[in-house]
């Protein structure tokens, strides 16, 4: 108990650092140039108190998750297609290698054009986004799957649906989660800088604002939103799947059959 | 029973397996050895019907076949008792069903109950190649397909295992084809013996045997059929 206090403990003092340096710029260069580190949280709970923080949460959460969510379903997909199906591979691969090359802010210039700012351009660019991130992992799983437990699986003649849950995924997700939980920050980050950018919606449209307004204060509320929010959802979605895989790998302990 | 019939395989240009003709008949123990690289895998795996012949014919009557490796194949994310049970979840039995027969095999087959809920990385060979055969043996085979299982055994390990199949072979009145390059295996198991040629693999001597307990018996035996220079031919080329 006493070392899980120490680890929260010592995590937190690196935050406490970062807060520390704020603080230190603020001193020394004043309000215009950064403000006071427990005037942007009062901001934010300001924000809070009228409700504005919680409609801007809804509009960004809605575009990531959802762009997060296509981007990943597609991608794995699309590797299981590559992967069971060579000619599919052999044409999908450099698409993604392209789409893994090219920089959020093409597709985010794209997508305000074909879709306009309507929020939707924030979620397809993210799609766009984390897709070959998941396609490439998915398909690195795939390669790497041992083919000695296949013919196992195929010797007890285990139905398709056997063979993909207790074979197939197992193996695939060793690659995919990592890839997926990196994605996730991703795609809020790249979904605040589309809303940032064209959408003006959400709290890249509120960040945005801000910035329109030379108001530092409400600024610094955002981004400091915006880290909460990645930090809240690798806690909800991230570390459960973390915390999952590291127990299946250990020798002992049992999980259902 | 099952009937290998006039059976070859190629790999490439390469000929594997030569013209084979074999029938196994309900409740026989038939091992098949042979020099490193003859093919006896590459028989078994046809056998199994993971491998399509490419001339000849596999037909397998038997009800249910199980395989057991070289290794033993296991699902690292898997328990002891998970993995002993995965054959009955392919046939469809529930979990509280399968629990229990995993459970009363391994049992049989000596693993402790504090060693079911282990995963394979913390199981020793041995232990690992019981889950494996326990795999198998839940599914109430009538035809076991065996590949040098034993190989990565140490000797009295071996040994013990040698007398696990055997006598859970007699019980179930199952037939076994048994893969080896283990004259003394074939000698302690075999209810008839097999003997291919080196590369590409051909049936050279197809021996009725009774099964040897005692080494010296076995030693005499071995020595007796390796005077055949048919046989002397076959295993040490």
């Amino acid at each position: 108990m006493n070392g899980k206090i120490f680890r929260f403990l010592s995590s937190l003092s690196g935050l406490a650092a970062l807060v520390g340096v704020w603080a230190a710029i603020h001193a020394a260069y004043g309000p215009l140039v950064l403000p006071r580190p427990d005037l942007a949280v009062r901001e934010l709970l300001s924000l809070f108190v009228s409700g504005e923080a919680q409609q801007a949460l809804k509009a960004t959460l809605l575009h990531s998750l959802a762009g997060w969510a296509t981007g990943s379903l597609l991608g794995f997909l699309l590797a299981l297609l590559a992967g069971f199906w060579p000619l599919a591979g052999l044409a999908l691969r450099p698409v993604a290698t392209v789409l893994l090359g090219t920089p959020p802010i093409a597709w985010l210039v794209l997508a305000a054009l074909w879709f306009g700012a309507n929020g939707f351009d924030a979620g397809f660019t993210v799609a766009v986004v984390i897709l070959p991130i998941v396609f490439v992992a998915a398909l690195q799983g795939l390669d790497a799957r041992d083919p000695l437990l296949d013919e196992m699986a195929a010797g007890f003649s285990a139905p398709t649906w056997l063979r993909f849950t207790d074979i197939l995924a197992p193996q695939m997700l060793a690659y995919l989660l990592p890839a997926a939980a990196t994605a996730l920050g991703m795609a809020l980050k790249v979904c605040v800088m589309s809303e940032v950018m064209a959408s003006g919606t959400g709290i890249g449209g509120r960040l945005a604002a801000a910035r329109s307004n030379l108001d530092l204060t409400e600024a610094l509320a955002w981004i400091l939103l915006v880290i909460a929010l990645v930090l809240g959802l690798d806690l909800i979605f991230v570390a459960p799947f973390r915390r999952l895989f590291r127990d299946v790998r250990a020798p002992g302990g049992s999980e259902p059959c | 029973m099952l009937s290998l019939t006039e059976l070859c395989k190629n790999f490439g240009p390469q000929r594997i397996i030569a013209q084979i003709d074999l029938v196994v008949a309900p409740g026989e123990f038939v091992v098949v050895i042979g020099a490193s690289g003859c093919g006896k895998t590459t028989l078994l795996r046809l056998a199994a019907g993971a491998l399509s012949p490419t001339t000849g014919r596999v037909d397998n009557r038997f009800s249910r076949t199980a395989s057991v490796f070289q290794e033993p194949r296991l699902l690292p994310w898997r328990t002891a008792i998970d993995n002993a049970a995965f054959g009955l979840k392919a046939l469809g039995f529930d979990r509280r069903q399968r629990r229990a027969k995993a459970e009363t095999i391994l049992a049989r087959l000596g693993l402790d109950a504090a060693e079911l809920g282990k995963r394979p990385a913390a199981l020793s060979g041995g232990m690992a190649q019981r889950v494996a055969f326990a795999r198998a043996l839940a599914v109430a085979p009538d035809l076991l397909l065996m590949d040098e299982p034993f190989g990565a055994l140490d000797i009295g390990m071996r040994r013990s295992m040698q007398d696990l199949t055997r006598r859970e072979a007699e019980k179930a009145g199952m037939a076994v084809l048994f893969v080896t390059h283990d004259i003394s295996e074939a000698l302690r198991l075999a209810s008839r013996i097999i003997v291919l040629s080196p590369r590409p693999g051909r049936i050279v001597a197809d021996i009725r045997h009774n099964p040897l307990s005692d080494p010296a018996e076995i030693f005499q035996a071995a020595a007796s059929l390796l005077k055949k220079p048919e046989i002397e031919a076959a295993l040490f080329g």
